[in-house]
């Protein structure tokens, strides 16, 4: 499979100007475009849902399935709202499709824009991205420039959408959909309690779609090459589970990292953790092993080495104790790396970009901070692995505690460290070691 | 005399018919004007919420909800040096690259050298994991980072 897989989402990514409409024309850039607005938007909807297209975004929500929970022939205005708030420790496939290739992007906010009868499309991009911006700016220019936004787009009557970029304002959340939709309504990012879903009340109160940057590159190839080529890809649905609708398509794998040669990677769905390392990545650096890795961005939690041989797919991960494939940014660990740093830096991240609303959330990330940093500095007790699992056991939407998945994402690591890694703990705490932190009194606080 | 130039409010203005309600104006109208003043003084709040039909609580709300805006006690210096700490940096030197600056320019994360030119931050996951360490210099995003090429970077800046 992996043998004859070619490319497709980063086919024109180290192309000279690849980020032009010139030459993503020449390419065969728009040809999706064109196929759709020969197809009434009911059909456009059709084959994104029977190609099997699961979100990018880290949730792996079919994407045909959320649009059709728009209401049947509402007056509008119905918004797209595309989620370029990628902020997830170890993700980057969105800057490159937005830096590289903004036009792919661009070309699949289109195509579902016509789909869902879509007349305004708000693209909330993190303020950090500043290429990507000014990349994303001029495509947005040359397509009004060329018919390909504004009103009656190339030349269909009634067809009209505006693209408006949105800059966030640094704070993760936003990624959550109705963070950001409360973030582009000019307020603190607080994700709103659901339902209602977006489908039905999203932003300024209307029916509203929010979707991933990558998945909008999916629908651009769907529309052009065909569900039959997309289904093709991937990991079929499991027969003997008629819930199952696989994970299909091609995927960009991020990995960074204690590896040779990190970097954004195009694979079918399912490529195991080891054939990512050793066949993109270059292996593990300095000639030594991993001794774990984070499959999917940092929310996921951890797989051991002795589990690299997990496909990672929608469903895999999860049989490993992992949330789920999230962003699938592979983060390698080596063998000379401390459980309990790592931990640390991944508890320290979502204290910090807890949003404060659910106060499950804020305590606990913050005590689960607090009761690492202790560990590090000698002092940890064997009862803090308890007091980690149970706190770990009690934040985010699985207990029901939290109105958003953050906690879930800053308990995870917690709870599968405890499973996966808890004899290093115990040796560390027996130990009473110390670890060097580069930062000390600097950061007191964070 | 207002705080928000006749310029700078024309350019809050003119994002105001890309939505349907003016308060989601107000992240656009912050970036303006902490890009400008280097932060956000309560008057220009004033300011911000007369042009958007807003109390000026709701401007503050939100202002204060996302670290990214500065009051003036926390006035930002002419360029802002991020270093990222998250994980896929912190395995690769990020850590040791943020202490190096701190170090050199006796500085600690959030402050601005005395002559105003530099305010140096920490920064979670900025999207370069590929190039980890990475620091973002204004717009400017750069890879693979030591700290010898860090201080050199900084001290390009006018």
């Amino acid at each position: 499979m992996a043998t004859s897989f070619e490319p497709v989402l980063l086919r024109n990514v180290g192309v000279k100007d690849s980020h032009t409409l010139k030459v993503y024309r020449a390419r065969g850039g728009y040809e999706g475009l064109q196929k759709a607005l020969a197809l009434p938007p009911g059909d456009v909807v059709a084959r994104v849902k029977d190609s099997g297209l699961r979100g990018r975004g880290g949730a792996g929500f079919p994407t045909g399935v959320k649009w059709t929970f728009l209401p049947k022939d509402h007056p509008g205005p119905i918004y797209m709202c595309i989620n370029a708030d990628e902020s997830e420790p170890g993700t980057f496939n969105n800057r490159i499709l937005m830096e590289d290739d903004p036009h792919q992007v661009i070309e699949g906010i289109i195509i579902s824009s016509y789909a869902t009868k879509a007349a305004t499309a708000y693209l909330y991009i993190r303020v950090e991205y500043g290429l990507s911006f000014r990349r994303l700016q001029s495509a947005i220019d040359e397509c009004y420039e060329a018919g390909l936004l504004g009103k009656n787009i190339q030349g269909k009557q009634g067809f009209h959408l505006d693209i408006h970029l949105h800059r966030g304002a640094g704070a993760y959340i936003c990624g959550e959909e109705t963070g950001l939709i409360e973030s582009l309504e000019g307020k603190r990012a607080w994700p709103r309690i659901k339902p209602p879903f977006p489908a039905i009340e999203g932003v300024f109160r209307k029916p509203t779609i929010v979707n991933n940057i990558e998945t909008m590159a999916c629908v651009t190839h769907i529309l052009d090459r065909g569900v039959d080529w997309f289904r093709s890809i991937g990991v079929p649905p499991d027969p003997s589970n008629p819930r199952d609708i696989g994970s299909l398509g091609p995927k960009l794998y991020c990995v960074s990292g204690h590896v040779n040669k990190p970097g954004c990677y195009e694979a079918p769905l399912g490529i195991t953790v080891r054939e990512l390392i050793d066949d993109f990545a270059g292996g593990v650096w300095k000639g030594r092993k991993a001794k774990a890795c984070i499959p999917g961005g940092l929310s996921m939690g951890f797989l051991t080495e002795a589990e690299f041989d997990t496909r990672l797919d929608f469903n895999e991960l999860q049989k490993k104790g992992c949330l789920g494939l999230g962003t699938a940014a592979v983060i390698v660990i080596d063998d000379q790396t401390s459980m309990i740093d790592v931990l640390y830096n991944s508890c320290r991240f979502f204290s910090h970009e807890s949003c404060g609303q659910c106060t499950p959330c804020r305590e606990g990330t913050a005590w689960m901070t607090k009761i690492l940093a202790r560990m590090r500095r000698g002092q940890g007790e064997l009862s803090d692995l308890d007091q980690l699992a149970e706190i770990g056991g009690g934040i985010g939407l699985t207990p029901g505690t939290t109105i958003c998945g953050l906690a879930d994402g800053a308990a995870w690591p917690v709870k599968n460290a405890m499973q996966k890694f808890r004899p290093e703990f115990e040796e560390w705490i027996r130990s009473g070691r110390r670890s060097e932190d580069p930062l000390g009194e600097l950061l007191a606080h964070h | 005399m207002p705080v928000l130039s006749e310029t700078l409010r024309d350019k809050i203005k003119s994002y105001i018919p890309r939505y349907p309600s003016k308060q989601a104006v107000t992240l656009p109208a912050l970036h303006l004007v902490q890009e400008e003043l280097r932060c956000v003084p309560l008057e220009a709040m004033r300011e911000i919420a007369e042009l958007l039909d807003l109390h000026p609580a709701q401007v503050q709300d939100t202002m204060s909800f996302y670290g990214y805006f500065r009051d003036p006690d926390h006035k930002l210096g002419k360029h802002r040096v991020w270093i990222c700490r998250s994980l896929s940096c912190m395995l690769r030197g990020g850590e040791e690259l943020l202490r190096s600056l701190c170090d050199k320019t006796g500085l600690k994360p959030g402050e601005t050298t005395r002559d105003g030119r530099v305010t140096l931050e920490f920064a979670e996951c900025l999207g370069a994991c590929e190039g980890a360490p990475c620091m973002l210099v204004d717009e400017e995003c750069h890879m693979h980072v030591t700290p010898a090429q860090a201080m050199l970077k900084l001290a390009e800046l006018e």
